[in-house]
This record gives C-alpha cells, sequence and structure tokens, in this order.
C-alpha cells in the first residue's frame, strides 16, 4: 500500500501526512465529524460534545505526562481553575463568554506554572505526590474562598445576540448542537498546536527531557525553563477544557474538580497511549463512551431485573479501575499502539515479519 | 494547658493510625519500589469485612478481626501475583495507575456489598473516658495507640531477628545479590504485600471502632499517608512511625489552634508536604538516591 511513493521534495518528505492514505483517513475524519451533527440526536450530541472537551483535557495533560514524562495528578484543579475563572469571568464581571476563554487559559498556564516549580528538584514519584498536593491545596481554596461549596451558575452563552437553546437552522439547533461547532474547532486548533509544538525546537526538548533529563541537560536543554514552559504549556490547555466545561455544562461544581477528575485524565491517556495525541483523543472517545454504554446496559437491563439497575455506579467503577489494570498487565502502550498494530499487520502483510 | 494535653493526646491517636497505614505503604515501597494508591482501600476492606463478619454474620469479635486479617493475608497475596508482578520494571506511571485501578476496583466492590452511608461499627473496645494529665481521653483511643505500638515492636523485632525479615531487608537491599543467596524473592514480595494488607485491615478496624464506619473517613486516610511518608522518607521504617506521629500531632494543634472556618486541619499536611519536598525531598531518614545516566 505504501509502495510507489517517493518524495521529491523535502516538504513533503516532512510533511504530517506523507502518503494518500494517511490524508484520505483525515479527510475521512473531517467528513465525518462534519457531517455527524447533522445525523446525531441530542443524546449522541451529549457525549460527542464531552468526548470533544475529554480530549482537550487528555491533550493537555498528555504534553505533561506523556511527553515531558512529569506526572501530574493535579489535573482537576488545573482545570478547576479554568472552569472557574471562566464562570466568574461571565456571571460576576459580565464579560463576554469568548473572552473569558482565553483568560481563563492564560490563568490556568501561570497557576500550573506555579505549581511546576517543585518540578525542578522533584522527578517521578515525588512530583507525583507534589502535584497530588496542588490539588488538594487548589480545592481546598476554591471550597475557603469567596465560591464555596455552592455550585456557580453561568449565564447561558450568546452567540448572535440570542442564546443558543433559541438559535436554529431548519431543524437543527440546540445547546448541544452549537457547543458541538465551538468545541470540535477548539480540538482541531488544539490538536494542530500540539501535533507540530513536537516537531519544534521546544517540543524535542520535552522528548529530550522526558527520555533522560540528566541526558538532556547535559546537550544543553534548560532543564528549569524547559520543564516550567511544559507546566504552563499543558495546563493552559487544560484550563481552555476547564473553562469550556464550565461555560458548556453551565454550572461549575467544585465536584467535578476533585482527584477523581485527576485520575479519569491520567486513565485516559494510559488507555490511549501515552505521548500520543491521537492516542488522547482515541482514549477520551473510550473513556468517555464505556460508563455510557453500561449505564445504558443497566437501564436496559433494569427493566427485567432492577437489581442490576442499582449496581450500575458500582460496576461503571469497577469496570474503570479493571480497564486501567488490564490495560497496563496487556498493552501499556494503549490504543494508540493497537491501531498501529493493525495498520502494521495491512501494511506487512502476507509477510508480516 | 489541658486543651494542649487534650490534642496532644487526639495527635497521637491520629498519628499512630497513620503510623500503620504509612508502615505497610513503606513496606512496600522498600521490597519492591512500588507505590501503593490502593492503601486506604485496604483499610476500607479490613473494616468492611469485619463489620460484615461480626455484624452481619454474628461472630463474636476475635473471630472477625481474625479472619479479617486471613482475608487481607490473601488478598495481598493475590495482587502481588496478578496485579503487580507484572508490573515489575515498568515505568514508574504505570505502577502509580495500576495501583490507582486497584484502588477504584476494590472501592467498588465495598460500596456495591456495603454502600456508602455511614454506619455504626459493634464497639468492641471500652470507649469510656478516663483522665489523664488533666485531660480526658476514651480508653479505646489509648488502645489504639498501644495496640500500634506494640504492632510497631513486633515488625521492628521481627525485621531485625526473624529469617524472613531479615531475607525481606536482604531483598530491598539488592535484588539480585538476594536472589543468589537463595531468596525468594517472589515470596518475599507476596509476604511485603500480604503483612500490607494486615496492618492496613488492623488500622481499618481501628479507626472504625473509634469513630464510625464511614465509607468517606476512611478513604480519605489512604491520600492522607503521603505526607507522613514523605516527611518520614518513603522507605524508612522508623520514618513511618515518627512520620505519623510528627502529622498526626501538627494536625491535630493546627486543627485545634487556628479558626475552624479555614478547615486547615485538612489541608495543612499537604501544604508541610510541598514544603518537606521543597527542602529535604527524601524526608527525615530515607535513602538519598543518587541518578546516574
Amino acid at each position: 500500500m505504501e509502495s510507489g511513493i517517493f518524495h521529491t521534495r523535502y516538504e513533503s518528505d516532512m510533511a504530517l501526512r506523507r502518503t494518500p492514505l494517511m490524508r484520505w483517513r483525515i479527510y475521512l475524519a473531517v467528513a465525518f465529524l462534519l457531517i455527524f451533527p447533522f445525523v446525531g440526536n441530542s443524546y449522541t450530541l451529549t457525549l460527542a460534545d464531552q468526548i470533544g472537551i475529554a480530549a482537550i483535557g487528555a491533550i493537555g495533560l498528555n504534553i505533561l505526562t506523556g511527553f515531558t514524562g512529569q506526572i501530574s495528578l493535579g489535573q482537576g484543579g488545573f482545570m478547576a481553575i479554568g472552569a472557574y475563572t471562566s464562570g466568574v469571568l461571565t456571571t460576576h464581571m459580565g464579560l463576554p463568554w469568548w473572552l473569558t476563554i482565553p483568560i481563563a487559559c492564560i490563568m490556568t498556564a501561570l497557576v500550573g506554572g506555579i505549581f511546576g516549580i517543585p518540578s525542578l528538584r522533584l522527578k517521578g514519584l515525588y512530583l507525583a505526590i507534589a502535584t497530588l498536593a496542588a490539588q488538594q491545596i487548589i480545592q481546598w481554596a476554591i471550597v475557603r474562598s469567596a465560591l464555596g461549596t455552592d455550585a456557580l451558575v453561568v449565564p447561558p452563552i450568546k452567540v448572535l445576540g440570542t442564546t443558543l437553546n433559541k438559535l436554529r437552522i431548519g431543524p437543527f439547533g440546540g445547546v448541544d448542537f452549537w457547543f458541538y461547532w465551538i468545541i470540535y474547532l477548539f480540538l482541531a486548533l488544539t490538536i494542530l498546536f500540539t501535533v507540530n509544538l513536537f516537531r519544534t525546537k521546544v517540543g524535542r526538548a520535552f522528548i529530550a527531557i522526558r527520555d533522560q533529563d540528566i541526558a538532556a541537560e547535559v546537550m544543553g536543554v534548560n532543564l528549569f525553563r524547559y520543564k516550567l514552559l511544559s507546566f504552563a504549556t499543558s495546563s493552559f490547555i487544560v484550563g481552555l477544557a476547564g473553562a469550556l466545561l464550565a461555560q458548556y455544562r453551565g454550572i461549575v461544581n467544585y465536584e467535578r474538580f476533585t482527584i477523581d477528575a485527576s485520575i479519569f485524565y491520567l486513565a485516559v491517556i494510559i488507555i490511549g497511549g501515552l505521548g500520543s495525541v491521537s492516542g488522547s483523543v482515541y482514549g477520551a472517545i473510550f473513556m468517555t463512551l464505556l460508563p455510557a454504554i453500561l449505564s445504558n446496559l443497566g437501564r436496559s437491563l433494569g427493566s427485567t431485573a432492577p437489581a442490576i439497575a442499582r449496581l450500575v455506579p458500582f460496576v461503571q467503577q469497577g469496570v474503570f479501575g479493571l480497564t486501567i489494570v488490564l490495560f497496563l498487565v496487556f498493552e501499556p502502550e494503549g490504543l494508540a499502539k493497537i491501531w498501529r498494530n493493525i495498520k502494521d499487520y495491512f501494511r506487512l502483510w502476507p509477510f508480516s515479519y | 494547658m489541658d486543651k494542649f494535653i487534650q490534642l496532644t493526646l487526639t495527635g497521637l491517636t491520629n498519628g499512630a493510625i497513620l503510623s500503620l497505614v504509612a508502615l505497610g505503604f513503606v513496606l512496600i515501597y522498600k521490597a519492591s519500589d512500588v507505590i501503593n494508591f490502593a492503601q486506604g482501600d485496604f483499610l476500607l476492606v479490613g473494616a468492611y469485612i469485619t463489620y460484615g463478619i461480626i455484624v452481619q454474620v454474628g461472630l463474636p469479635w476475635t473471630a472477625g478481626v481474625l479472619l479479617a486479617v486471613l482475608i487481607a493475608i490473601g488478598l495481598g497475596i493475590v495482587v502481588e501475583r496478578f496485579v503487580l508482578r507484572p508490573m515489575i520494571g515498568e515505568p514508574i506511571i504505570s505502577v502509580i495507575m495500576i495501583t490507582i485501578g486497584l484502588s477504584s476496583l476494590l472501592r467498588a466492590v465495598v460500596t456495591s456489598i456495603w454502600g456508602t452511608l455511614g454506619r455504626q461499627f459493634p464497639p468492641f473496645l471500652p470507649s469510656q473516658p478516663i483522665s489523664l494529665a488533666g485531660a480526658t481521653i476514651p480508653v479505646d483511643r489509648l488502645i489504639a495507640i498501644g495496640l500500634a505500638v506494640v504492632l510497631l515492636i513486633v515488625f521492628s523485632l521481627f525485621f531485625r531477628y526473624s529469617r524472613q525479615g531479615i531475607a525481606m531487608r536482604a531483598t530491598a537491599d539488592d535484588q539480585q545479590a538476594a536472589l543468589s543467596m537463595g531468596i525468594s524473592v517472589k515470596r518475599i514480595f507476596a509476604m511485603a504485600w500480604s503483612i500490607a494488607a494486615v496492618t492496613a485491615v488492623l488500622a481499618g478496624v481501628i479507626v472504625a471502632n473509634i469513630t464510625e464506619l464511614s465509607f468517606f473517613a476512611i478513604s480519605a486516610i489512604g491520600l492522607h499517608v503521603f505526607p507522613v511518608v514523605i516527611l518520614g522518607g518513603l522507605d524508612s521504617i522508623p520514618g513511618a512511625i515518627i512520620g505519623g506521629i510528627i502529622i498526626g500531632l501538627l494536625e491535630s494543634y493546627v486543627g485545634g489552634y487556628t479558626p475552624s472556618v479555614l478547615a486547615l486541619r485538612s489541608v495543612f499536611p499537604f501544604i508541610a508536604l510541598i514544603i518537606i519536598l521543597m527542602i529535604k525531598p527524601y524526608g527525615l531518614f530515607g535513602e538519598i538516591r543518587i541518578e546516574r545516566v
């Protein structure tokens, strides 16, 4: 399939999509994403929106954990900063929603940078525990601030002077429909940015730090600067996910951003594939659909056996844990690696070795 | 002054419990370099199984605790064999995540059977208050401190004199050397997990006895053990004990002497944790590891 392709210019050799097949896969994916909102119902659109936000958050975490090798258990806290910044600015300051999103991103990047400072002295396990502390401290600060434990209600966003649920084009419309475009626009930008980041000097420095930080330092990579930069870049994108979540849900509650959120996002990138942008997206799809499928299954079984329906939340949690364990034991490189194996199988067929 | 003594006694009790949990934690880390995020969930499993045996089956409490300990040993062996052994030599994030996955799994099992509502634990330790140096303290808290001290002495002697304890220390020191001396490293790992599970079960039973059988309170202890082990040093058994008592005391004083609206008590250990990590990353007694390329 890949035979007979010759690159005669450096540009085509360095392109992200080097072969016609790779290009066609992207065209197909984009076409699917463009058609999807017109065929999906409101339930599938809700799921798609959740997947989009989860994918942005997972890419953010993957920059830090998968590409730079700095394990972070503070994802939930950083997302909370983004969500609350965006929410408070809209609710209390009356700023337009589209302006609060970049402010939230910058704010999260700053906080992420501050909590990244210990990373110069700490690595691996110790850094994981330090970010766990960051998570607890941010959560405490939010609950003890003027915001308290009450949910923050964000006014619904307005486009062209009307709220989204009133804005319709023919049969299509509603909050989920319009947010789909907003979220996937941001996701596309995030993917484009991240994929290209690792083709630049900064991105390569991140990867060098992950592979062997002392060796990277010897090669002239300024560890402190690039580790902080990694924390800030990652937090910027995580803040974007938080801000989108705040605007999409219309309600910000600290309970969404506890240590469980941090663990969820780590699970997403582990299952998707560490150090892989496409893996983050696969992981987000998998980890969002899995509980949804389980609860649907529970609901359909619930009509015949109510006892099973009652167990659904526990089954969801159990399956969540089991999925992490099984992936780590059998395919530590995640869904991205499985997809690569499938592609390799067909590429090399019939001479599979 | 009375308040001070009262806070000290409370802090010592909490510290003793934290020490017990931290002991299991350090044991696993020392033997196999695994950081166990599921340690708090072993507490849950222990407390709920004991509850189930005493209240729902109706056996006397001695049998309940004994059975829970036996189940803990089994659980430790199973977890080590099927979850942790495939992780030997894997990157640190895999090891962290697999124990987190395990924690989620254990929680799901516990909550699916017993739910998350708080329950009254059958109090088999006497709880009438006695006065001590001007402060009053329930007997069960004193028993908790006493039990922690006894267990810590037992474990210290075990590591100092018993054949298995020495083998364990040898494995922690150098796995290859231990293997060539005829020590079964696999068995040592299984033993480390079993002992850790047993200490966690006992700690869980004590916590449930002193307060109540609360899902959220007990699982939160799992997170509070991190400041303790970081302060004491991740690979130091005396560090776990002293760290537990220091953090327990500090938590108690901070809770007692700062305005309660701030709720500094719950976040203080984590602030302390970051400060310790910045100043002395390997803790008070931890072994400093030199990194080579």
